[in-house]
């Protein structure tokens, strides 16, 4: 979103392609922003507006690229926009959404729950429109939406369609997608429910999220007293990811926070190797040690294990400062799982450089395609707002030597 | 009322259950009988073929000044309406049918009051005509720093075709970059030193076309505004006295990249004491110089090292900021060590290993060496051994022990310090000093004693030198980085047209530093072409309004060149504001600080938004309805009003709802104008202010608050209660908490009564 309406406010056309049926991406997931604490939504909102004025951005959502050709000095991008069904020429009401009875995964709450087959991604969701799982659909929902939505504000005959995008440059910003907690099977992932990862920890702190912003233990859900936030979950392990994904440690002091303002008697601690708080992110760490009920243990958490009867977590560390022996039974952990590149699939005449975990390289070997982001490498926001700021440039740089 | 050749339309949407819960035929009436609107209709939808029929209906009725009542103003494209029309949209859905009963009284006349003030609204707005300087916008962009980051700045802004003028103090490009002997690695694999090609850097940027470089010189004078900064350079002390102009140029927009200088170290740690302590600067030159690791005090080969990471610089006990490349730097130049002697020892102090992202894989390189040791651990001293060396103590954390180890040299990583100056506290220090001088009263010539005493580091510091009432330099935040503070925006500035970028921003090596500078320059490039197009830059891009200033009933009190959160306006001796409009960033906070209301937008006025006040019919005292007046922030109160529609939570039928362009832009007459129209009570709704503000404008929604103390003191003279005023910050992810403060703003209403002047 920022490299296409930075480079637009420039001048220039932008068609921004998005493969979710909403914009915004995996921030739009999280609860709050470190280190001032504040909702993602606000800045989305913004860039919304600069999106909705400014008749050079043209947005596909639903969206995925499926090849790039290069004719002459251009770039043509093959788009395949699957449907959405849901038309936007009227609005869906409540009532009908509440007659669908099929349900789905709710993907943007990271698997926790589910949402209904006709749905509203999210409160602040952009283009403002419904969303049809269509495979998702029983044959009475069929019959109910063909009945009862509105003339012509569903389209279940709605076919999938490809159309031609050119461009005088490219700029790649597929993010990045959390690690598969599956792998970390001796963390309890998949056997103890009170696990969770910190991207779900995200949604159980969000008011919009499943829980309605109450964190609580999946088990039972009641308010966890005591929760552990296990830093390299995947990370710097030569058995998983031996990067480092960089914004795992402020988000989990960022979590540490969400849990004692929830609940001013939960106890946190948080085992990790390094405490990573670059520049002036350094304040929120040295603020959250000042809380008492904080506790940092440098150690590798190697093994968790659950008590059948409580669900509670037995943690065993390796590795641990001297002198300090953790209260190893804990009601919730948090595991910060790290950050894995979506490397662009698509077909094309020419080479990405691609590092050997599926990072792009910032100099992609290719006049005219520039990348920004987690694609790149594991990085924060506002990181990847200056990289795409910088990638626009690139961009139009390309588009002036024609 | 309306210009002869204005035609104003309504079109009332009757979809989205507003036709079941409101009197549609009632509200037509109030457009059509009460108002004389000439064209009113309604329309099933506001979307797809609901609002094709709308915009057809413009084109063939020749409407000019449009309400559509239906969706909420953030559900439309904009770009879909002719510019030339004037398109107010009513949220009557969010916030009448989706939070308030239907079919009631009440629900009904807060919708008709909302199409009354809307109808006002577009009937007192006027067309906006983009603002273009007299003389043409200049699009050149300087420059200033040419290490690394004013280096890549000037030669991407170069590269996309544009004039760019670089600025240098010292008699040469290059800065840090120039006295490194190699980089950490930038690209994958990330385990391997590369060369800093620098020489090649530098080549390219004075030999491109576009670029002239300016060394051994500084900006004296930076007078103007973005598209019409006009700079003078002086000599930067290497030749020609500073006082004499060494060129005189037009450019459109600023890029400070003026670098970083090393951090003070720890006072009890022996630097400057011992000859063989030094900060690892030192060993970069020196390695750069000489291509060996030496001891200063006697020339000798330096066979083990201890590099002391921020435990040796950081005390605990002090507020302080990491510096975010010492722990690479440090392990890069263990690999000098490693690489000139096969066995030589590098000891690594240190609390934090800080190698974020990728650059764990340099780390672990460094791990895999047999002769670098990495202990965590504070270092409690440093002494000579007596045989030339030195003897160093640390707190080894993991074993919980004291250890020694004799070393031959200490580098200390020396942290990162901003070469930047704080406009903001230059301008008090100059203000404090001529109070000193000649303030009325020993108290206040007291109070500019401590202020001088207290800013006196800020004495000469400046930098870009601007002609700016509010300082001659970029305000600085925390530290003294002149850093944006929002996440989402980092490249925004509290002056327009001006970038910081690089270390003078915050800590950053050179690879970021690279990626920060090209970003800044497109943000310099965008700055001057939305500037050429009459267009505001962030966050209120592409605006075309701009203030204006009806100067004859000025009294010159200063609240409005004070008050501008980005410096727009400086003052002439008199204290007349002159504006400078291309540095304008229409947030309207000098409409609302203006107690002589002389300073308004074609599309945003103290008129305007009074006149929708006025519009509401305020029942009388024995209907036992209250009316509260919402003054909402559009950035985040006003979604969040419309989320809270969304999420069907329960609204108050009491309220009416105006949203402002930021709290700071409320003229506190409209309090007084609502107190006089019967409102029986006041909110504002603005974002977060204080050390973590999410306030878009910077300042505006703590001006409100300010400003909010001032008018309960006006209720008081008017004998109003003061609890009639309330102000509340309100994330748009909050919106759950809008019904309870409606809630028990009315309870509060219940409690202390009507407003006595209701009807009067």
């Amino acid at each position: 979103m920022t490299a296409a309406v930075e480079a637009a406010e420039v001048g220039f056309p932008v068609v921004l392609v998005e493969k979710e049926p909403y914009l915004g991406g995996r921030v739009m997931r999280s609860h709050k922003y470190f280190p001032k604490m504040c909702p993602p939504t606000c800045g989305f909102e913004l860039n919304v507006r600069r999106i909705r004025q400014n008749p050079l951005i043209t947005v596909h959502t639903l969206a995925t690229v499926e090849e790039i050709t290069t004719p002459g000095d251009r770039f043509r991008a093959r788009v395949r926009k699957r449907p959405r069904y849901v038309t936007g020429e009227v609005s869906l009401d409540d009532a009908l959404v509440e007659q669908v009875t099929s349900r789905r995964p709710d993907e943007f709450n990271m698997g926790v729950g589910s949402t209904k087959a006709l749905f509203y991604p999210h409160p602040a969701a952009y283009p403002p429109l419904h969303v049809l799982d269509r495979d998702a659909l029983s044959e009475t929902d069929v019959a109910t939406l063909l009945a009862k939505a509105p003339p012509g504000a569903i389209d279940l005959e709605m076919k999938e369609e490809e159309i031609e995008v050119d461009a005088g440059a490219v700029i790649l910003a597929t993010g990045w997608r959390p690690y598969d907690a599956g792998r970390l099977d001796n963390l309890g992932v998949g056997s103890c429910p009170n696990v969770v990862t910190n991207v779900m920890m995200e949604r159980l702190a969000a008011p919009g999220g499943p829980t309605g912003g109450r964190i609580v233990r999946p088990s039972d859900g009641k308010a966890p007293g005591r929760v552990a936030f296990v830093q390299c979950a995947g990370s710097r392990d030569e058995n998983h990811l031996p990067y480092c994904s960089a914004v795992c440690c402020m988000a989990s002091l960022k979590q540490a926070r969400y849990v004692r303002e929830q609940n001013s008697g939960a106890k946190v601690t948080i085992f990790y190797i390094d405490v990573r708080t670059l520049g002036r992110l350094e304040d929120f760490y040295n603020d959250l040690r000042k809380d008492g009920e904080v506790s940092f243990i440098k150690g590798k958490v190697a093994r968790i294990t659950e008590d059948s009867s409580t669900h509670d977590l037995i943690l065993e560390v390796e590795d641990t400062l001297a002198g300090d022996k953790p209260d190893a039974v804990f009601d919730m952990v948090v595991l910060a799982t790290g950050v894995v590149p979506n490397t662009p699939d698509f077909k094309r005449p020419f080479d990405l450089r691609v590092d050997e975990y599926g990072f792009l390289e910032s100099d992609t070997g290719v006049d005219g395609v520039y990348v920004a982001g987690c694609a790149k490498h594991p990085c924060d926001v506002s990181r990847t707002t200056k990289e795409a700021t910088a990638a626009a440039l690139k961009a139009i740089q390309r588009l002036r030597r024609g | 009322m309306t210009p002869m050749d204005d035609k104003v339309g309504v079109f009332i949407c009757t979809g989205y259950g507003i036709a079941e819960a409101l009197d549609v035929d009632a509200l037509c009436k109030v457009a059509t009988e009460e108002l004389n609107v000439p064209f009113c209709k309604t329309v099933p939808s506001c979307e797809g073929s609901g609002l094709r029929t709308i915009l057809e209906d413009i084109r063939d009725e020749g409407l000019n000044r449009v309400v559509i009542a239906g969706i909420s103003p953030r559900r439309y494209e904009d770009i879909v309406f002719p510019p030339h029309v004037i398109v107010e949209k009513v949220a009557l859905r969010e916030h009448v049918v989706w939070c308030l009963p239907p079919g009631d009284e009440d629900t009904q006349m807060a919708a008709e009051d909302y199409l009354r003030m809307y109808i006002t609204k577009v009937r007192k707005m006027q067309p906006l005509e983009p603002f273009h300087p007299e003389e043409p916008i200049d699009k050149t962009i300087l420059v200033v720093g040419g290490g690394v980051a004013g280096m890549t700045a000037a030669l991407e802004a170069a590269r996309a075709g544009y004039q760019v003028r670089l600025v240098e103090k010292s008699d040469r490009l290059g800065g840090w970059l120039a006295k490194q002997h190699r980089s950490f690695p930038t690209r994958a694999p990330f385990r391997e030193l590369e060369d800093t090609n620098v020489g090649e850097l530098v080549a390219e940027v004075e030999a491109h076309a576009n670029i002239r470089v300016h060394t051994s010189a500084q900006t004296s004078r930076i007078e103007g505004a973005p598209g019409l900064f006009d700079v003078t350079l002086a000599s930067s002390g290497n030749g020609k006295p500073p006082e004499e102009a060494l060129d005189q140029f037009r450019v459109g927009a600023i890029v400070q990249a003026t670098g970083w200088r090393p951090k003070d170290p720890r006072p009890d740690l022996p630097y400057g004491g011992l000859p063989d302590v030094i900060l690892n600067v030192d060993l970069e030159a020196m390695v750069k110089e000489t291509g060996r690791i030496t001891r200063p005090s006697d020339g000798k080969e330096a066979r083990s090292v201890a590099f002391l990471q921020c435990g040796g610089f950081r005390r605990k006990e002090e507020h302080s900021f990491c510096s975010s490349i010492c722990c690479m730097t440090t392990l890069k130049q263990a690999m000098y060590l490693r690489e000139g002697n096969p066995q030589a020892k590098a000891f690594i102090f240190y609390e934090f290993m800080r190698t974020p992202g990728l650059y764990e894989e340099f780390y672990r390189k460094a791990q895999d060496d047999p002769g670098i040791f990495l202990t965590r651990g504070e270092v409690v001293d440093v002494a000579p051994s007596g045989n030339g060396r030195l003897t160093l103590t640390a707190r080894d954390t993991m074993i919980g022990e004291e250890i020694g180890v004799e070393v031959d040299l200490v580098v200390l990583a020396a942290g990162m310090a901003p070469n930047a100056a704080d406009g903001e506290a230059i301008r008090a220090l100059e203000e404090a000093k001529v109070n000193l001088l000649a303030g009325d009263s020993e108290a206040k010539r007291q109070m500019a004693a401590e202020t001088v005493e207290r800013l006196k580091d800020h004495e000469g510091s400046q930098i870009l030198n601007l002609v700016y009432r509010q300082g001659p330099d970029l305000p600085a935040l925390e530290y003294g980085f002149p850093d944006s503070h929002f996440i989402c925006f980092p490249y925004e500035s509290r002056r327009t047209g001006i970038y910081p970028t690089g270390a003078a921003r915050e800590p950053t090596d050179g690879m970021g530093s690279r990626e920060d500078a090209t970003g800044a320059a497109l943000k310099a490039i965008q700055c001057v072409e939305m500037t050429s197009r009459g267009e505001a830059v962030h966050p209120r891009a592409g605006d075309r309004s701009y203030p204006d200033f009806f100067m004859q009933r000025c009294t010159k009190c200063k609240r409005c060149t004070e008050e501008c959160p980005f410096g727009v306006l400086n003052e002439d001796t008199q204290g007349t504001p002159l504006l400078q409009a291309t540095r304008c960033r229409r947030c309207g906070v000098c409409m609302g600080a203006c107690p002589e209301r002389i300073i308004s937008f074609k599309d945003y006025s103290v008129e305007i938004v009074g006149s929708m006040i006025k519009a509401v019919n305020v029942p009388e005292e024995w209907d036992e309805k209250p009316r509260i007046l919402v003054l909402a922030c559009e950035n985040d109160a006003f979604p969040a009003l419309d989320l809270m529609g969304q999420n069907r939570l329960k609204g108050s039928p009491w309220v009416r709802v105006i949203p402002v362009r930021c709290l700071g832009s409320v003229n506190f007459v409209w309090i007084t104008q609502a107190m006089s129209a019967g409102f029986d009570g006041v909110i504002l709704l603005g974002c977060k202010y204080g050390d973590d503000y999410q306030c878009h404008f910077i300042k505006g929604s703590e001006l409100a608050s300010v400003r909010e103390k001032n008018v309960r003191e006006k209720l008081q003279q008017m004998a109003m209660d003061v609890e009639r005023v309330e102000l509340h910050q309100v994330q748009i992810d909050e919106y759950e908490k809008l019904p309870g403060i409606f809630q028990n703003f009315s309870e509060l209403i219940e409690e202390i009564g009507f407003n006595p002047f209701k009807g009067m």
